[in-house]
């Protein structure tokens, strides 16, 4: 009814194919960095033979090795965890209309963390070794990761289950997942006082989230996980522009927003509870990764979900690979080192103010 | 004129109190509806109850012969805007977030008309210096137009307004009940907003409806608005005079007994 004098106005097409090329840029660094990633290391590999290699041209069955072996599932860790991290985050934050919401926030880490104590502590999952390269070995990995991952979608449940008891607000959520963090935080010290030095080191251990923990078993299964929660956030875009208006606005436009927020929280903690249960704690990623972007390209869903996506794995690869060299001979876990670079890069980004 | 809305027998209730009972009332196409009432008595329980982001017990909304409340909630938004008394803000310009409201009709993403459709809003209404303007840094009037812009880029029949003045200067007031009256004339729709100011209202309202115990007290044209039924929705007594051509609704004495 109103079309009658409307025409597609250039400025704004211009101004949304400028966002797009963000993230295309953005794109474009990811695939450099993960040259990057995998060429350096202990043994250094020039960018073009990574190139070649990949590409089943390699000239060094000893390079072959390194790359198929360890440097690239531990490259496309980084990439696939950020990216779900990031777009947990995003998700969250709109869903739960909070800006500090992330993958955190709800408690689904320390539920991780309590699961793994339970399965090193109690069911005898882990023991120390002292060895340069690999410090501390969990014996049973996949004991551990189910019991973690158990108790991720435990944590999980009791939040869906109060807010959905609740009516689904947003501070309900929030305030449920505070109490199971500090409860679960509880719970992994009372197990650690009870533990022996390697018990305590191998829990200690299994916290430092860590993408080498990725092996090609596990990585196909935590791919498939994020790209279709990454694919679930994007059909949701609109709706969680219109929960940004503020619900009663997304109401009038048709949006159940409880039924919204509780699908979405539930998918947003199934991909951290997954990330969390296979690589351990990495925390900032969910959280700055938005903000990142929001800086960018603003608030619109249908540029920020896509931008957090790309900027999760940028974020992570390049942690990662700075992880990996910063103190050689030594590897970092990355999660030492995202709240490092997480921390100064968000209150750089705070001051900086938005881009126009 | 033709009914195009009527409400029938709404009854809200909550936490097992009655808060609206036996609503009913039906408005024509074109009009302005003010709904008047004091604090707490259910005016935008009422207004939410129609398109149904409130679940009235019982009753009928009825838009050209069709149930409201047996729709679907994206079949209703194709029918009715709604503006909220508050609107969030976020890093979004204005024109992103007026082209939210063809959220019920978008399927995977935005088509031209979509576009084109938000363009012709913001020439109508007299914005295009603002289209890309970020929403976080306007100031409340520019916000409210925005918010109107949104409701209306629905195209809806009928436009619900949560006390769409309460946080404006006198000129914005009277621009936007200006702007509502206007395009409510244009497509023959129906706006219904819920009001505080009396005066306002019987400036730019074409039909009343006063709420009492959850009930319409009284409701039609502006020859039901006297200082009796005044005092006895709000519990004041008032007096009507003309200034200038205009009623006007003045308190009686200045202690309000």
């Amino acid at each position: 009814m109103h079309t009658e004098h409307g025409t597609v106005p250039a400025d704004y097409l211009e101004y949304t194919r400028r966002k797009g090329l963000w993230i295309a840029g953005a794109l474009f660094l990811v695939v450099l960095l993960f040259i990057l990633a995998i060429s350096v290391g202990a043994v250094s590999i020039p960018p073009a033979d990574v190139v070649q290699t990949l590409f089943g041209a390699g000239t060094s069955a000893k390079w072959d090795r390194i790359i198929w072996n360890i440097r690239l599932p531990q490259a496309l860790a980084a990439i696939v965890a950020g990216t779900g991290l990031a777009v947990a985050g995003v998700a969250m934050q709109s869903i739960l209309r909070n800006p500090l919401a992330s993958p955190y926030t709800l408690g689904i880490s320390s539920a991780g963390a309590f699961g793994a104590a339970v399965s090193i502590i109690v069911l005898g999952a882990g023991k120390i070794q002292s060895t340069m390269a690999n410090p501390v070995t969990i014996t049973n990995p996949y004991l551990t990761t189910i019991i973690a991952f158990f108790f991720c979608m435990l944590a999980t449940a009791v939040i869906l289950l109060i807010s959905h008891l609740r009516g689904a607000s947003p501070e309900v959520m929030i305030l449920t997942g505070v109490a199971l963090s500090a409860l679960f935080s509880a719970g992994v010290m009372f197990l650690q006082y009870f533990s022996s030095d390697t018990q305590l080191a191998a829990v200690v251990f299994w916290t430092f989230g860590d993408v080498g923990r990725s092996t090609w078993e596990t990585l196909p299964f935590m791919a498939v996980v994020v790209a279709g929660a990454t694919l679930y956030f994007l059909l949701n875009r609109w709706n969680y522009n219109a929960i940004d208006a503020g619900d009663e606005t997304a109401q009038g436009l048709g949006v159940s927003v409880a039924r919204v927020r509780l699908a979405g929280m539930t998918v947003a903690a199934l991909v951290s509870a997954v990330i969390v249960a296979l690589l351990g704690v990495i925390g900032f990623v969910g959280l700055v990764c938005p903000h990142m972007m929001r800086r960018i390209v603003g608030d619109d869903q249908r540029y920020l979900i896509p931008g957090t996506a790309v900027a999760g794995a940028v974020l992570l690869l390049a942690s990662d690979t700075v992880a990996r060299v910063i103190v050689a001979p030594y590897i970092l876990p990355v999660a030492v080192l995202t709240a490092f670079m997480g921390a100064p890069v968000f209150i750089y980004l705070l001051f900086r103010g938005y881009k126009r | 004129m033709t009914t195009m809305l009527s409400v029938n027998e709404l009854k809200f209730m909550y936490r097992n109190k009655d808060v609206l009972r036996e609503i009913g009332f039906s408005i024509e196409q074109g009009t302005v509806v003010a709904v008047l009432g004091p604090n707490g008595v259910g005016k935008t329980t009422l207004l939410k109850c129609l398109n149904r982001i409130l679940k009235p017990r019982k009753g009928s909304v009825l838009l050209d012969e069709e149930n409201l409340l047996e729709l679907g909630t994206m079949d209703i938004a194709r029918r009715v805007g709604y503006v909220p008394q508050r609107v969030e803000t976020g890093r979004l310009t204005a024109f992103d977030a007026v082209l939210l409201g063809r959220r019920p009709h978008i399927g995977w993403d935005v088509t031209s008309r979509d576009l084109a459709i938000v363009d012709a809003i913001f020439t109508k209404l007299g914005m295009e210096p603002l289209r890309l303007s970020y929403i976080d840094e306007m100031s409340g009037g520019e916000l409210q137009k925005v918010a109107i812009a949104r409701a209306l880029v629905q195209e809806p029949k009928v436009l619900l307004l949560d006390e769409p003045t309460s946080n404006l200067d006198l000129k914005n007031q009277v621009e936007i009940l200006n702007t509502i009256r206007e395009i409510v004339r244009d497509h023959n729709i129906a706006a219904i907003m819920t009001m505080h100011d009396l005066n306002q209202a019987l400036r730019f309202a074409d039909r009343f409806i006063f709420i009492k115990d959850g009930t319409v007290h009284i409701h039609g044209a502006c020859d039901i608005v006297t200082p009796p039924v005044i005092e006895e929705v709000y519990g004041l007594p008032v007096m009507i005079g003309e200034l200038g051509g205009v009623r006007c609704v003045v308190p009686a004495s200045c202690n309000g007994t």
